[in-house]
């Protein structure tokens, strides 16, 4: 692949501008992605944080849902940041009866498990393959991961060991939001794992 | 799988970048008015991405008159209990108590708002004290900056609440959008008297100049009552919208509820809009704003 690869945010609701700034600066070319038809021209995929139960119904009211399962499931790199995190989730606790997820990390998802707004929080997280010590993570009505599969890999927890950061093959989801901290390094990880895909 | 050797050292809650924060995660949204439960429940299915729990729709504070207040706790336990998504309610101006009283219930979102009647006609509250972020409706850059120097985490455009018409919507938001464009066209010296023209911190005007829009997230608010007055607010420049009694107060409300969140998300695509647009039912009635007296119009009240 190129060197600098085309990623997609996922732009049906959500804090789209922050990813695609933090991607860009990441050096990717970075372009938001509403209709299926767009999701051609994409070499990976950014789920923003949002509303997870809005961005599910507007996945499937617009289409969205099927082609998206199907580029993640032929191995399109793909980072879920907290609602983000929730749409990579093979199984969610918390969502709405309706709710949808594309999923591809073997992962249980409780949403909004922190609590409602005032108990929205931020800490440093050390999380393993980045370096220059840990990252700020802002967390924001936030999920956590309640439990993993075999294949899913813990990237970081909370000094309780609550799970907040994980990896499986080409997917990577935080409950946390990088895209509000100018920190780079998540996405450099990510734009790194979708040069690495192609 | 596997150990982490993970860490996160004192957390801290009620940041500004968490206030802020929040309101990022709404973009592209509608937030909805609600007034009891079942409201709630309609919005959150058609897609809201949070709902104002109020105890009268703006039309109905318009029509009953009276003093307009915090909602019944009651009431905004009720929604709390039944959506998942985020919650929000109004406060007096200048009512840092039934804000104190919001916070302790628990909401995600305090409306500091001209909707309800002030409890202060001098000082708004301050926003700094408390963990719950602030939303604050502008009908001009000075007056959302002097909100934001109050602890403001979003803005709204005031627009004219219970009229559906969305004349002083489009008003307020081409008024912040052209002030903020002004303060860029400025070197720096010329930002201290515009500072000083605007009536607001000159910090806030130089980031402003700086970033070329808010330091917060700034939303619609005011008289939109279709999904083409929604995306017509999204084409202007706003990154949501607020709906009130257009959706409660109109013939289908489930339908024209989902039908703005689409026209919300696809608000560039005439051919979505026109799609969404079918078969609504009929829309609120509205009111025209130049035959409010002036003592009806909300936007006037706050400074």
């Amino acid at each position: 692949m190129s060197a600098i690869p085309t990623i997609g945010v996922l732009a049906l609701q959500g804090d789209v501008r922050e990813h695609l700034a933090a991607l860009t600066a990441a050096g990717a070319q970075a372009v938001p992605v509403r209709r299926p038809a767009e999701l051609a021209g994409i070499d990976g995929l950014v789920i923003p944080g949002g509303e997870s139960t809005t961005m599910s119904k507007l996945a499937v009211i617009f289409g969205m849902l099927e082609p998206l399962r199907e580029r993640v499931a032929a191995g399109m790199p793909a980072y879920g940041s907290c609602a983000g995190m929730i749409m990579l989730a093979d199984k969610i606790l918390d969502g709405r009866d309706d709710q949808e997820t594309i999923g591809g990390i073997d992962m249980i998802v409780r949403r909004n498990a922190f609590g409602r707004q005032n108990e929205s929080f931020e800490a440093a997280v050390e999380i393993t393959g980045i370096g220059g010590g840990p990252v700020e993570g802002v967390f924001i009505r936030a999920p956590w991961v309640e439990s993993t599969g075999e294949r899913t890999e813990v990237l970081a927890r909370l000094e309780d060991g609550t799970v907040v950061a994980v990896r499986s093959g080409n997917l990577l989801a935080t409950s946390f939001h990088p895209e509000l901290t100018g920190d780079h390094r998540v996405h450099e990880l990510f734009v790194d794992m979708v040069r690495t895909a192609g | 799988m596997s150990t982490t050797p993970a860490t996160a050292q004192n957390p801290e809650t009620g940041t500004a970048r968490v206030k802020r924060g929040m309101a990022e995660q709404l973009k592209g949204g509608v937030i909805m008015d609600v007034v009891n439960a079942e409201q709630a429940k309609i919005a959150e299915d058609a897609g809201a991405v949070a709902v104002m729990a109020l105890e009268r729709v703006p039309a109905d504070i318009r029509k009953d008159g009276g003093v307009a207040r915090m909602s019944d706790p009651d009431m905004i336990d009720g929604i709390i209990n039944a959506v998942s998504i985020p919650v929000m309610a109004k406060s007096r101006i200048g009512h840092f108590v039934e804000a104190q009283v919001l916070q302790a219930l628990g909401v995600d979102y305090i409306d500091e708002s001209e909707v309800l009647t002030p409890a202060d006609e001098v000082n708004h509250s301050d926003k700094w004290a408390f963990t719950t972020p602030f939303v604050c409706g502008a009908t001009n850059l000075g007056e959302a900056l002097r909100r934001i120097a109050e602890g403001a985490a979003m803005i709204r455009s005031k627009g004219e609440a219970g009229t559906g018409n969305v004349v002083e919507a489009v008003r307020h938001m081409r008024q912040i959008r052209t002030d903020i464009r002004r303060l860029g066209t400025l070197d720096e010296t010329e930002l201290f008297v515009a500072a000083k023209n605007l009536q607001a911190p000159y910090e806030l005007v130089k980031e402003v100049a700086g970033l070329g829009k808010l330091p917060v997230v700034l939303f619609s608010a005011g008289g939109v009552a279709t999904p083409a007055d929604a995306a017509l607010m999204m084409q202007l420049g706003a990154e949501g919208v607020f709906v009130g009694s257009g959706i409660f107060k109109s013939g289908d409300p489930a339908q024209r509820a989902a039908a703005i969140v689409k026209a919300t998300t696809f608000y560039d695509d005439p051919k979505v809009i026109a799609d969404v647009s079918r078969g609504l039912g009929e829309a609120m009635v509205g009111i025209n704003c130049d035959t409010l007296p002036e003592s009806e119009r909300y936007a006037n009240r706050g400074w």
